[in-house]
């Protein structure tokens, strides 16, 4: 009896880490997570540990979202390093034009706007990167910088106010018990869990492992790699609009650090850069991590003059470690 | 398609025949800029201050050159290589200089090596992480560019106080020769000596061999590995010297002295012809490239653009240099 479940275990285990890929991710979440809670004070007094879901997850939705944009680029064999530009340019407008809840189909408008442009970005992104045949890593880093540009340009200074009709909203609903933060990830994942069954799905790995392969099987490279650029942008915008009510203002430097972030979650979440390997929800699970991980920092109470070095280095370890791993199996 | 880089080699040498290149057109849209410059009202009106007007614009764009420098070594050795941590590794030489130094001669030299080492360090483990741990190269420098910002907050914890030497104002700042100033001659020797690496020098061959193909290029013999660590600790220390050079003009240093320049220092290897995806290009280009951006810096700046809007134009810019130069590798076969 006990012989057949151990055997259960670990093709389970085997079943995570070939198709999923996250098996290194789900004991980092796990350790990560235990940590994070190790330290909290006062972790066993009731209605902690709803709280600190609630704030955490409310947090961490925006760099969530970009990072599962950037897994889906990644998987089909792309990069985008204007994601965090298309959120810093939809907080911009979002900040600037949402007005107090009177005349709610104009915001309904405003937020559409946002969705319009985040996908508008991300297919200007496709058309250079997919259509002409051009290198994703330089186009996107230009592409950022003319969509940073454009929030510079909208929003000099820091400003502008989200009513706090609608920040509360995102701040403080729960659901089942459940933050409305964490409810919409799972929504995101399901979606993506029903999409990866179908013919997009395995057209995106095809594409992503080997394009010209999935090119002489008739599968539309082209298209395919447009369309994940296009729902990257959408993301981001979607990102936009969770960064937005969480902060309630607006800055045109917000999304800045959520390129790299998105990079480095969803390579931790066992997503190849070179493309065709990885998971959606892995890249959530790297996001979780990277969230714990700046969490567990703050609450160590580092000198302030560390943390930034310390962030960094966590990012540069995290992007080291998938790396690492493989050249210490090829030595074994 | 496999052979696809091959063949383009020898197509751009054909075509080189019948077309301008890139370095060519650069320096002639520079020389029409600048004459549009003078046309501006607060423009040149006498030869005097035409040729002030140009050796100011030289003296300024000589410091996207040669952070550039860097930055067409490791975007000529392909995969994806590019240098983001060069502006934080800039600021950090700068204010290295800056501190240090202290407005004591005699310490120039010593410091100065201390400060290439620290770009060479930075420039190492950018290297290391790319070869032998397969971190693509512009995420790699990217996070290293936070690991050294962090590292400058730590350091100089927000306290900035030092003095150039004496001698640094000499040479850099001040006019050496015929009213020219001496960061050009810098420039100059820097020029030649970049362009001899690349073409006299067997780091040179081999520099371009693992642009156009590393796979090739190993089975020639290349330790490709060992050449493309060498690319980053060599383009870390020139951005280290940059750092060294720039806070000798400005006179002055703070946390974000080298991060305006990062951006155009790649702006100017892509207008200057060389290849984003490696294999291809000159120093001369770079060279052109980066006076022809410090033109379009001076016009915007005299007709008093927003920032923004300067940022919006070079990266627009950018997209239309690569759209022309650097259509290659499309699948639609």
């Amino acid at each position: 009896m006990r012989k057949v479940k151990k055997f259960n275990l670990s093709s389970w285990w085997k079943r995570i880490n070939v198709k999923y890929s996250i098996g290194l991710s789900l004991i980092l979440l796990v350790l990560s997570t235990l940590i994070y809670l190790v330290i909290q004070p006062a972790i066993l007094r009731p209605g902690t540990l709803s709280r600190l879901m609630t704030s955490n997850f409310r947090t961490w939705l925006p760099v969530i979202l970009v990072t599962i944009g950037q897994a889906i680029v990644l998987l089909g064999g792309g990069l985008d390093l204007s994601n965090g530009s298309i959120v810093s340019v939809g907080n911009v407008i979002l900040a600037l034009t949402v007005i107090t809840p009177e005349e709610p189909w104009k915001n309904l408008l405003i937020v559409l706007a946002v969705i319009a442009f985040g996908a508008f970005a991300g297919l200007i992104n496709g058309f250079f990167t997919a259509y002409l045949g051009l290198q994703p890593v330089i186009i996107t880093f230009a592409t950022s910088f003319v969509f940073s540009g454009l929030a510079l340009l909208l929003l000099p200074t820091p400003g502008g106010a989200i009513p706090r009709e609608y920040t509360d909203v995102y701040r403080n609903t729960d659901l089942l018990g459940l933050p409305i933060s964490l409810i919409l990830i799972a929504i995101f994942v399901l979606i993506w869990a029903f999409i990866r069954k179908r013919r997009y799905g395995r057209f995106l790995y095809a594409v992503g492992g080997s394009p010209s392969s999935a090119y002489t099987t008739g599968v539309p490279v082209t298209w395919m790699k447009i369309s994940t650029y296009i729902i990257s942008g959408l993301l981001a915008s979607f990102a936009a609009i969770a960064y937005s009510l969480l902060t309630g203002s607006g800055f045109s430097g917000s999304g800045e650090d959520m390129t790299l972030a998105s990079v480095t979650g969803a390579v931790l979440g066992g997503v190849s850069m070179s493309g065709g390997a990885g998971s959606v929800i892995g890249s959530v699970f790297g996001g979780i991590i990277l969230g714990n991980i700046r969490n567990i920092i703050s609450t160590l109470r580092l000198d302030s003059w560390w943390r930034t070095l310390v962030n960094a280095l966590v990012i540069v370890v995290a992007l080291a470690g998938p790396g690492l791993v493989n050249l210490i199996r090829r030595n074994k | 398609m496999i052979d696809s880089s091959k063949s383009e080699v020898n197509m751009s040498q054909r075509k080189s025949k019948f077309r301008l290149s890139p370095p060519l057109t650069a320096l002639i849209v520079a020389f029409i800029l600048f004459l549009l410059s003078g046309l501006l009202p607060n423009g040149f009106n006498t030869w005097q201050t035409a040729v002030n007007q140009g050796l100011n614009i030289l003296r300024l764009a000589s410091f996207i050159a040669i952070i550039g420098a860097g930055q067409t070594l490791v975007i000529i050795s392909g995969s994806e290589g590019i240098d983001l941590s060069a502006g934080s590794v800039v600021t950090v030489g700068a204010l290295m200089t800056y501190m240090f130094i202290n407005g004591n001669n005699s310490l120039i030299l010593p410091i100065l090596l201390l400060v290439l080492v620290m770009g060479a360090s930075v420039g190492l483990i950018n290297g290391l992480g790319i070869t032998y741990l397969k971190i693509s190269p512009f995420v790699m420098t990217l996070g290293m560019a936070g690991v050294v910002q962090g590292a400058l907050i730590l350091w100089t914890k927000g306290y900035y106080d030092g003095e150039v030497a004496p001698i640094m104002t000499n040479i850099i700042a001040r006019d050496l020769i015929f009213g020219i100033p001496g960061m050009i001659f810098v420039w100059i020797i820097i020029g030649i000596a970049i362009t001899l690496l690349l073409t006299r020098t067997r780091f040179g061959k081999h520099l371009f061999a693992i642009g156009v193909n590393r796979q090739t290029a190993r089975l020639s013999g290349v330790n490709v590995n060992a050449m493309v660590v060498l690319t980053y600790v060599l383009a870390g220390a020139m951005a280290a010297f940059s750092g060294f050079l720039l806070v000798g003009y400005t006179q002055n240093a703070g946390p974000n002295l080298g991060n305006q320049y990062l951006f155009p220092s790649i702006v100017s290897v892509a207008i200057g012809g060389t290849q984003m995806s490696g294999g291809k290009g000159t120093y001369f280009g770079t060279i052109a490239g980066a006076i022809v951006i410090q033109l379009i810096t001076s016009l915007l700046t005299t007709m008093q653009l927003p920032q923004a809007l300067q940022q919006i134009i070079f990266g627009s810019l950018l997209l239309g240099i690569l759209v022309i130069y650097g259509r290659e590798k499309s699948l639609r076969m």
